[in-house]
């Protein structure tokens, strides 16, 4: 317990002083996770709604593998990024490997089904004839494709909400593609994890107190809008 | 009606679903002003007919004319423009009324100061006025579709589709906002399909009925003619006839046949051969009881001696089912019920004129 209340103290002294190593680290999580959630968002509300709207073979399938793919490993997405990017490897000449971009690319790996798979559910929840109202009272394709998203807005922010809860909390994906460079790829659990294993329990619990109120208070906003949305 | 330009024109339509035909209907006209009500069983292809006269369905096939113009895809977002669709669920947007009655309009890019007018104009219709600034999702069955039915008058259609708008309501409810579209489409100059199973919605409303049965249009005429002389027995049935007998033809002579029933033999007036098969229906109202068998009894009249099964007790008249060799219903005012003593299991005289009897085709 000494071990815990000391963590918290130096926690309470790192954030009060506004630690130079903390502060990057937390700014570079948010950029990071942050950009990667607004990419899978952009991909995964436009993907899951072309899904649901469109007729295809295949459908059924690909709508599975999208909920199979809501819980990829970030290990396994980190090793495929990493192969990808490796010396050898298909896209080496981006030459963008133990940087910010290629976790930025594996994070949006990560989130993007469990946007599209969320987005899917909540489009496929509206009443069957929602979208034949939308189109028989004068709508173009685009002003109908606009009011279904709008009406599934309460569950896609509960997507949004996982997609990011998702990769700012993972560390595989991270540590792999990116190597926890300090100052340059070191994020909130990366930096965790290296404390942890260098048995600086106390700098540990300080980003991973940082690292759960990051959480809380993104999605605490995001809560905020939904619960107003629904009451309205 | 046929003197005036049709406003809708369908020709050649046919809609499959999942590899079924559920539409098949080769011509269809609609004029302006005027209501159809697409009359028939769940399942007879009345939804998918209103969805494909709004270009709906991608499955659909065959060429719709509006103002006699065809409707290709190049055109089909103008079409729909003049058309508004009414489903059964009210299908209402999650936001305020004032809004979901805007909707319509806002996609057809509609200046601010002429959608508050239009708006303003169709919840006052509608009586939803004081529910402006209220949440749909806070509103009552009724209340949502009146929203959804100012919703579709605020873009002043030249044809409104209504797919039984008024199914999920209760009675009430029904009938004040029965009244009030029957006034808003008397005031306008729409031209309106109806899809309905109900006998009351349909006869208030339509000018002509259109029987529809397994995806086709066996029967669509005035109101009037559909009910005097229905080609089937669903219409039959719908028009009130719920006495549907059937049997083969035993004789036929001056216009008139007997046929056997059960048991028993019936007069029909009508040309029909021997041995033919047949079916014939009657209403209710159309059978009367007597307690003793009448001492002369009239050319073409039918008379049975009939076990009384039930009876039932509706407001001002009574519902009389009989066994005599085939079941019967009779309709008679509770003063005959008490007059004759009528009781269950008692015998009582069913009598109906062979020309009350109506031949149905096929």
């Amino acid at each position: 317990m000494e071990l815990v209340f000391d963590g918290i103290v130096t926690a309470w002294q790192l954030l009060i002083s506004l630690d130079q190593e903390l502060l990057a680290v937390t700014i570079l999580s948010l950029k990071v996770s942050g950009l990667a959630t607004f990419i899978s968002v952009l991909i995964g509300i436009l993907g899951g709604t072309c899904t649901v709207l469109a007729e295809f073979p295949g459908k059924r399938l690909l709508i599975s593998l999208v909920n199979t793919s809501m819980g990829l490993p970030p290990v396994v997405v980190g090793l495929f990024v990493t192969i990808m990017l490796w010396r050898n490897g298909p896209l080496n000449m981006l030459d963008i490997l133990y940087t910010p971009t290629a976790m930025v690319i594996a994070q949006t790996i990560i989130a993007t089904p469990i946007v599209t798979g969320i987005t899917i559910a909540s489009l496929q929840s509206l009443p069957s004839n929602m979208k034949l109202q939308i189109l028989a009272l004068g709508a173009s394709r685009i002003q109908m494709v606009w009011i279904l998203i709008k009406e599934a807005r309460l569950a896609l922010l509960a997507g949004i909400m996982a997609g990011f809860g998702g990769v700012i909390s993972e560390v595989g994906a991270s540590i792999m593609v990116g190597g926890n460079i300090k100052g340059y790829t070191r994020v909130l659990t990366t930096a965790t994890v290296m404390e942890t294993s260098m048995g600086n329990f106390d700098k540990a619990i300080a980003f991973g107190l940082v690292l759960l109120l990051v959480c809380f208070i993104i999605n605490y906003f995001l809560t905020r809008v939904q619960q107003k949305e629904r009451l309205r | 009606m046929n003197h005036k330009a049709a406003v809708l024109e369908v020709k050649g339509l046919r809609v499959s679903r999942g590899g079924a035909e559920t539409v098949n209907v080769p011509s269809f006209s609609l004029f302006s002003r005027e209501t159809v009500a697409l009359i028939g069983p769940n399942g007879s292809g009345k939804s998918s007919f209103l969805l494909s006269l709004a270009c709906l369905l991608p499955s659909a096939e065959g060429d719709i004319f509006f103002n006699g113009e065809l409707i290709n895809r190049k055109k089909l977002t103008e079409y729909r423009r003049s058309l508004a669709m009414v489903f059964q669920e009210p299908l209402l947007f999650d936001t305020t009324v004032y809004k979901n009655v805007a909707s319509g309009l806002i996609f057809r890019s509609v200046s601010p100061q002429e959608i508050r007018k239009r708006v303003e104009s169709s919840m006052e219709r509608f009586r939803i006025s004081h529910l402006a600034e209220r949440s749909a999702r806070k509103l009552s069955g009724g209340e949502a579709q009146r929203t959804s039915l100012a919703r579709a008058f605020a873009t002043s259609p030249v044809l409104l589709l209504l797919d039984e708008p008024f199914a999920a309501l209760d009675p009430p409810t029904r009938k004040n906002l029965t009244d009030d579209l029957a006034l808003a489409l008397r005031e306008s100059e729409i031209a309106t399909v109806m899809a309905t199973h109900d006998q009351f919605d349909a006869l208030y409303f339509a000018d002509r009925l259109a029987v529809m049965q397994k995806g086709a249009i066996v029967q669509m005429d005035a109101t009037f003619s559909v009910v005097k002389h229905p080609v089937n027995e669903f219409a039959a049935a719908f028009a009130g006839m719920e006495n549907i007998l059937k049997g083969s033809v035993l004789k036929a002579e001056n216009g008139m046949f007997s046929m056997s029933v059960g048991n028993e033999t019936i007069q029909v007036t009508g040309v029909r051969l021997p041995g033919e098969q047949v079916t014939v229906c009657i209403r209710p109202e159309q059978i009367t009881l007597a307690n003793s068998r009448p001492d002369r009894l009239l050319s073409g009249q039918n008379q049975f001696l009939c076990r009384i099964v039930r009876i039932i007790t509706l407001g001002l008249y009574s519902r009389v089912y009989l066994e005599c060799g085939f079941v019967l219903v009779s309709a008679v005012a509770n003063q005959t019920v008490q007059n004759l003593e009528l009781s269950h299991d008692g015998k009582v005289y069913a009598l109906f004129d062979s020309s009350a009897l109506h031949l149905l085709d096929g």
